[in-house]
């Protein structure tokens, strides 16, 4: 395992010297005290681990593709931003646009996440990326989600101090993949792409599967969490705008 | 063309404000760091500040900080300020210069005090002040008042914040709230006036995105006074805040809710619910709706007794706060604050179009100095 000392050094510097632990073959990197540096562990093509110290700066994991990175700290904006094959982890809070365009791998916040998190996620075939959120979220949560696996626990874990489990607009322009929430969520919240369903024995099989992963990773019991009951959120459609500009 | 492609510059405005609820006074040095970390958010088209508490010592004058291009706008800009003002003293801002900073226009600051007696001039002292900076802004060419508060102060060029910071030496003053900004233009010239923050009396704004409802926001400030003279649409928050709060006296609450307003269906929502709160958003909307920012923004409004942080009703923009025993922070990425404050009692992602508010303990008496003597003669 090797330790990078971050403190006060500019993105690219902290960026080179993590892309040369992994081409040197490492396989567990460390960085220390981490402040605000964007694009860590971006577009990095192998399964190396990578723990964060302090809070990494915009644009986490963004193009990664293998690496598990875990973040002893609150995480910012745009966490696995088109994301391809990994895991992160972050103890704490995050931020905006978490999981854009994400194809592939896994992301747990454990605490309250902000805006548009998910927002066009997508899958193929064996690609589908899961994302696992154990506080509340805000506005637009799975906005224009064309594939992938979203759940929201609303567990008391951030400190947004929120009294909705999300916010509204939910899962707007919605047209595939699936959302599963611990609660309820009332009409008014909901985009007009989606329909509520009860959840089936194989959706009860999925939640177990990414829950008891969630709760192991980030010390939490599962049991507990998966004890309560949980709603599906689909599309209607997976053209909702198919006839918008037919006349 | 490759080349040109790949030297994209990927960055967004950056924000960060400090405060002592308490009214400690703390240098500068802190801001710049907390900027610092934000430097990749700018491009070196503008950096400034605002600090509260700075001149203790000339509590009771206008400090003005204005910007000349040469000699000549000086002497112009001199010949309307002693027609209107008691100039107690007048000097050179004290600056550094860099290889970042290396030249400017001539920095000058005034100590003032109106000349008038205000039963008689129909005005009151405040609007007084303001009608004297939109005079010299819009008719002096080369000559911007920049800064207009009592006890405060904005510092502001192009450049990156933390040289901006540096140029103007903030770390030798001392202040109980502090503001900055870090620049990326893009929709309006990169000058020294066009830094934020943006100032009329002690309000500052330092913001974050782009004021698509500039145009009605502007023709709906020019019918109470204001002029538009900076070429950036974020000086329109500015002078909605002096309307909104002096002028008309409204809560801080209120007025947020004006420029963030909720929208008509959560409004209408409300109303069916029988919430009394949403007969008086309906009100609002239909009285303040020149007021109504549309558009991506997150702002941190700085005055003389507080700090409040606001982004726009749909987040387009980021905006994180924080507290630490009597400190408020407000920024655009939390390492900015813990940068400054590695630990923290909370930190948290305001909600859309929420304000986060800060209070000094013991407030400030604004108004004029009248009226001020006044009251304490009452007393």
């Amino acid at each position: 395992m090797i330790t990078i000392d971050a403190k006060g050094l500019p993105y690219r510097e902290l960026n080179e010297k993590v892309r040369e632990a992994v081409a040197g073959g490492e396989t567990e990197i460390k960085l220390a005290n981490v402040n605000g540096q964007r694009y860590i562990a971006d577009a990095i093509d192998s399964p190396v681990q990578i723990t964060i110290e302090g809070v990494p700066g915009n644009d986490l994991g963004a193009f990664m593709n293998g690496p598990t990175v875990i973040v002893h700290a609150n995480g910012q904006d745009h966490i696995a931003n088109t994301m391809n094959e990994g895991k992160i982890v972050v103890h704490g809070d995050a931020g905006d646009v978490l999981g854009y365009g994400m194809r592939g791998g896994k992301l747990f916040i454990k605490g309250d996440v902000g805006y548009r998190v998910g927002i066009h996620m997508k899958e193929y075939k064996d690609k589908v990326p899961v994302i696992v959120i154990g506080g509340t979220a805000r506005d637009f949560f799975g906005e224009y989600m064309a594939g992938g696996t979203l759940i929201l626990l609303g567990l008391d874990t951030g400190n947004n101090d929120s009294d909705q489990i999300a916010g509204n607009y939910f899962a707007t322009g919605m047209h595939g993949g699936v959302i599963y929430v611990r609660g309820k969520l009332e009409d008014y919240q909901l985009g007009k792409e989606v329909a509520v369903l009860e959840v089936d024995d194989s959706d009860r099989q999925t939640i177990e599967k990414y829950v008891t992963e969630f709760a192991g990773d980030l010390g939490l019991d599962a049991d507990d969490i998966l004890k309560d009951e949980f709603i599906k959120i689909k599309a209607v459609s997976h053209r909702p705008y198919g006839n918008l500009y037919a006349y | 063309m490759e080349g040109q492609i790949h030297r994209r510059n990927i960055s967004g405005c950056g924000l960060a404000g400090m405060m002592s609820e308490d009214g400690r006074l703390m240098g500068g040095e802190a801001i710049i760091r907390s900027m610092e970390v934000l430097h990749d958010r700018s491009n070196g088209l503008g950096g400034g500040f605002a600090a509260y508490g700075i001149y203790p010592h000339k509590a009771d004058y206008y400090a003005l900080h204005i910007m000349y291009d040469d000699v000549k706008a000086k002497e112009e800009t001199d010949v309307l300020l002693d027609e209107r003002f008691e100039i107690d003293s007048e000097e050179i801002i004290p600056t550094k210069k860099s290889e970042a900073i290396p030249k400017g226009p001539l920095l000058w600051r005034y100590f003032v005090k109106p000349k008038v007696d205000f039963e008689d001039c129909g005005l009151c002292e405040e609007d007084y002040v303001i009608e004297a900076v939109m005079t010299v802004n819009s008719m002096v060419s080369g000559a911007f008042i920049f800064s207009s508060g009592k006890n405060m102060g904005a510092f502001k060029a192009v450049g990156y914040p933390e040289d901006v910071g540096k140029f103007y030496r903030l770390d030798e003053y001392e202040g109980y709230t502090w503001i900055g900004h870090g620049r990326f233009p893009t929709n309006t010239p990169g000058w020294w006036g066009g830094a934020h923050p943006f100032t009329i009396l002690d309000w500052a704004i330092v913001h974050n995105g782009e004021i698509s409802s500039y145009g009605i926001n502007k023709r709906y400030l020019e019918m109470f006074g204001y002029k538009c003279t900076m070429l950036t649409d974020t000086e329109v928050v500015a002078y909605m805040f002096d309307l909104m709060l002096r002028r008309h006296n409204l809560p801080l609450e209120v007025a947020c809710k004006a420029l963030a307003a909720p929208f008509w269906t959560d409004i209408d929502r409300m109303k069916a619910k029988g919430n009394a709160k949403g007969d008086i958003y309906e009100a609002l909307r239909m009285v303040y709706g020149g007021a109504l920012l549309n558009g991506p923004f997150a702002i941190i409004l700085g005055h003389t007794n507080g700090m409040v942080g606001l982004s726009d009703r749909v987040k387009l923009r980021p905006l994180t706060a924080a507290r630490k025993d009597d400190m408020l922070y407000i920024a655009s990425e939390e390492a900015a604050i813990r940068e400054i404050s590695p630990e923290l009692d909370i930190v948290w992602n305001p909600k859309a179009g929420e304000p986060v508010v800060g209070e000094l303990k013991n407030p400030v008496k604004k108004g004029s100095n009248k009226a001020r003597e006044l009251e304490e003669t009452v007393a």
